[in-house]
């Protein structure tokens, strides 16, 4: 409740300071917003496009939240997130079955790739203690080369070497009701998926012993220990489901928003989830909340730059500003209390001073 | 009068709870006035305003009769207070001299100029006795040392009145002695010293006057040298409160826990324990006496399996439990009341009734195939939070992290004794509590014990070894010295045992 607020002040701040940014570079700040918010929000399209660009953040941003919640600090979405959109577009590419049974087999893939690239970092930790923040920053390298390697030796484009076949009708998460329905945007089933993640997220979270123990192990690791709760498999566990999260990620933005992988490109969405999590206070819903923020941001840009003079950097300003309070959350609520404090000393002469009371 | 500090008609309320209801303190200059309260009575907090870390919501503060505002810590440094807390501020490579300037370094144009500061701390130790070497290293030097060298801080910023939060919890007898040496010499110089402690021998050693708070008020303050130990723990509880512990004679049966030739290494990987042998009958209570780091703490891990030994075999009710899971531990009826209740114990952001279940959750009504069922839990801690008395402002629902030391403590003896162990391993446990929950503490493990369980009690407190147990074994370097009867021993055998005296003719295990 009092993070949502939080959140709430930083992107207020974070429009504010992109208005002055604008201003002083001389566009009208009005304008700007005006067709910042037009252009993911104007007509089913756009809007599709929206939720469509907000899907694979929601994922990397569970994913990054998922393991700050059991004490992890997860940086290897990215690659996570590519390994497994790999792994799908793998089976969606090698396997020909109907399409329900196919996309389900890209599914699995696409968790199993993010976990497989997660589980890595997650051994390392609970045996070795090799911290995970190093040890997921090189697994993205990793997936990197992988990738830039296998897509052209083994899935080839028709016409580039640097990205792979497209998929097949039956491969892909677009199914034309929602193409329709949202004027020939290219929203897909990623989102069901997506808000499935975020359900079971909350679910695992709040009320199973797992996310019980998980968490317990996260905010003191000794206890738990103390418990009898396994902390090492508790750390594994945890770093597979994150990375699990990423990989489908991967599948709805490369079997979904897109219909082929490139190489030479870390997706974007991996560190971004980083701030999905932060400004979503770690929660799933609030992540949801703040995915679909960003996503309206990252489609309405495009527009903004086209109807005005404004460049584009400046809605990536604008992101990076809203993370820098978000992160300053503690500065925020320094002000809410100071706010708060100063209304209250004003009502003290009032009638309503009930704190007065012996 | 001459006052060097008043605090008047001090309220303060947190969330849910009011620690502070209209408490006056006066403190005179150069006398040392002790502040008795039980735990949660609201001790820290007024302190804690009086140090600039807490705002009062209405009251006055008057420093040498003139009223102030402390807004924090450095404004109260800058009026001359200081506060040597529990848990000392040190860092610990740094020399004492260093950790002492910190934040106030004398300086030589660019160059931090350390022999200066030295020569003044030298000169402070020297007036004060405190025989603090400044070169000497942190991590190098006792307990007791580190504790005067907080004193030194702040005498080195020329604090006149001092509080002691509960300065002898981590002392050995003998620096406990020093230590009242110590706050004579500073009275002598004209210092004012606030001691906060609930141990009323040491208040009758050592303070002038005492003021006593209950619940968050003043219950009143007391000329010490006119007022009984038992008239001041009475003003503390509110009720009539006994010193010693009334039990019948033990009734042995079984062997529950069999420690053998146990070996043990810490953290340093040096052997901390070595070649230990233990037996704990059901329905007995063994103590093992012994200076603080003298393997204590590992053979108590290496029980409950959270340290591997190096050699040796611990064995419960019979079953070999030498290389077994904690979890399995817990479930064949081992309960363990940990040294460190924050960092071992609890989880603090956690609420209590997440933290009654710690070693339960798994099992029904409280989860139900990994679903867990919080209306259960929450029950189970309600019935821990009833029957220990344990306060909070939320009631099960509150966050750990939010309630007193003491309340944490009872909530984590009630947690274990609930399990209903036939091995209950209570490490410190009355550690920063107050008489009446010492009492009640007590109480609890007699009652264990006279349920048939065994129980392993490990303590500094020598008075606690002696009143609670049937048997006490005594280490010295993780060597077990001596094994005697409760009833045939007293302080100084145990003492000579403890400084590593070995006894003649002591019986076997």
């Amino acid at each position: 409740m009092r993070s949502g607020i939080i959140s709430l002040i930083a992107v207020l701040f974070g429009l504010l300071a992109g208005a002055v940014l604008m201003a002083v570079t001389g566009h009208s700040p009005l304008a700007g917003y005006t067709y910042l918010f037009e252009g993911g929000l104007k007509n089913p399209e756009r809007i599709g496009n929206t939720l469509a660009t907000a899907t694979p953040l929601i994922f990397t941003g569970l994913s990054v939240a998922f393991a700050f919640r059991t004490g992890l600090f997860n940086i290897g979405a990215a690659g996570q997130m590519l390994f497994g959109g790999f792994l799908a577009s793998a089976a969606g590419l090698s396997f020909d079955l109907p399409k329900p049974l196919l996309l389900l087999v890209m599914v699995i893939a696409g968790f199993v790739g993010g976990a497989l690239w997660a589980v890595i970092p997650g051994i390392l930790k609970a045996r070795y203690n090799v911290h995970e923040v190093v040890s997921t920053i090189m697994m993205n390298w990793i997936a990197y080369w992988t990738v830039y390697y296998a897509v052209p030796a083994y899935f080839k484009g028709e016409f580039l070497e640097t990205e792979s076949k497209l998929l097949p009708d039956a491969a892909t998460l677009k199914i034309p009701f929602l193409t329709d329905l949202f004027g020939g945007s290219y929203i897909n089933l990623g989102l069901f998926l997506a808000v499935i993640a975020v359900i079971v997220f909350a679910f695992i979270i709040n009320r199973t012993t797992l996310g019980y123990e998980l968490k317990a192990v996260g905010l003191n690791r000794q206890a738990a220990e103390y418990a009898g709760i396994a902390v090492n498999r508790s750390i594994v566990l945890s770093m597979i489901i994150a990375g699990g999260l990423a990989g489908l990620g991967g599948v709805a933005e490369y079997a979904g928003n897109a219909a082929n992988i490139q190489i030479g490109i870390l997706p974007s969405q991996g560190f971004d989830g980083i701030a999905v999590a932060l400004l979503g206070a770690n929660t799933p819903v609030g992540v949801l909340l703040s995915a679909l923020f960003f996503g309206l941001l990252y489609s309405g840009r495009g527009f903004m730059n086209a109807m005005t003079e404004i460049p584009p950097e400046i809605a990536n300003s604008i992101i990076a500003i809203i993370i820098y309070f978000a992160a300053a959350s503690i500065l925020i609520e320094r002000l809410v209390r100071w706010l708060v404090r100063r209304r209250a000393a004003g009502s003290e002469s009032g009638p309503s001073a009930e704190r007065k009371v012996e | 009068m001459d006052y060097a500090v008043e605090m008047l008609g001090i309220r303060k309320e947190f969330p849910g709870i009011v620690a502070n209801d209209d408490i006056t303190l006066c403190l005179k200059r150069g006398e040392v006035h002790a502040l008795l309260g039980e735990n949660g009575a609201g001790k820290s907090t007024l302190m804690g305003i009086l140090f600039g870390m807490y705002q009062a919501d209405r009251g006055l503060v008057k420093v040498n009769g003139k009223e102030v505002r402390i807004g924090n810590p450095n404004v109260a440094t800058k009026l001359g207070i200081g506060m040597v807390h529990q848990h000392f501020k040190l860092v610990s490579t740094f020399t004492v001299t260093e950790n002492i300037i910190l934040g106030s370094e004398t300086r030589k144009g660019f160059v931090l100029d350390v022999k200066t500061a030295s020569r003044r701390i030298e000169e402070l130790s020297q007036r004060y006795g405190l025989n603090v070497d400044p070169y000497a290293k942190i991590e190098d030097i006792s307990v007791g040392m580190q504790q005067r060298v907080e004193i030194l801080k702040m005498l080195y910023r020329d604090a006149e009145v001092l509080i002691l939060d509960e300065p002898t919890a981590v002392l050995t007898p003998q620096e406990i002695l020093d230590l009242g040496v110590i706050m004579r010499n500073l009275i002598q110089e004209g210092k004012s010293i606030i001691l906060i402690t609930h141990k009323l021998k040491e208040i009758k050693a050592n303070a002038h006057r005492c003021t006593v708070i209950r619940r968050g008020r003043t219950i009143g303050t007391v000329d010490v040298a006119a007022t009984s130990e038992l008239a001041m723990a009475e003003m503390m509880v509110g009720r009539q409160v006994t010193f010693k512990v009334d039990k019948k004679p033990a009734v042995p049966g079984a062997v529950v826990l069999e420690v053998d030739s146990l070996s043990v290494k810490n953290n340093k990987k040096c052997l901390a324990l070595s070649d230990f042998s233990l037996q704990v009958r059901a329905g007995e209570i063994v103590g093992i006496a012994g200076v603080d780091g003298n393997g204590q703490s590992e053979l108590v891990e290496a029980i409950a399996g959270l340290r591997k030994p190096e050699s040796g075999t611990v064995r419960l009710k019979g079953e070999e439990i030498t290389a077994m899971s904690v979890r399995g531990r817990i479930q064949r009826g081992i309960g363990h009341i940990p040294e460190d209740r924050q960092k071992r114990g609890l989880v603090l952001d956690y609420s209590i009734a997440e933290n009654m279940v710690l070693e339960v959750y798994h099992r029904e009504p409280h989860s139900r195939r990994g679903i867990l069922n919080k209306l259960a839990i929450k029950q189970y801690a309600e019935r821990i939070i009833a029957s220990f008395d344990v306060r909070s402002g939320q009631g099960a629902a509150s966050i750990v992290r939010s309630l007193s030391g003491g309340n944490q403590q009872k909530a984590i003896i009630g947690r274990e004794i609930e399990l209903n162990p036939d091995l209950l391993i209570a490490v410190q446990p009355t550690r920063g509590l107050d008489v009446g929950s010492i009492e009640y503490i007590h109480k609890r493990l007699i009652e264990q014990r006279d349920k048939g369980k065994a129980v392993l009690l490990i303590s500094l407190e020598l008075d606690e070894i002696l009143n609670l147990s049937d048997r006490i074994a005594v280490v010295n370097q993780g060597e077990r010295v001596g094994i005697v009867e409760a009833s045939e021993t007293d302080e100084n055998e145990i003492g000579m045992l403890m400084a590593g005296v070995k006894a003649e003719g002591g019986e076997g295990a």
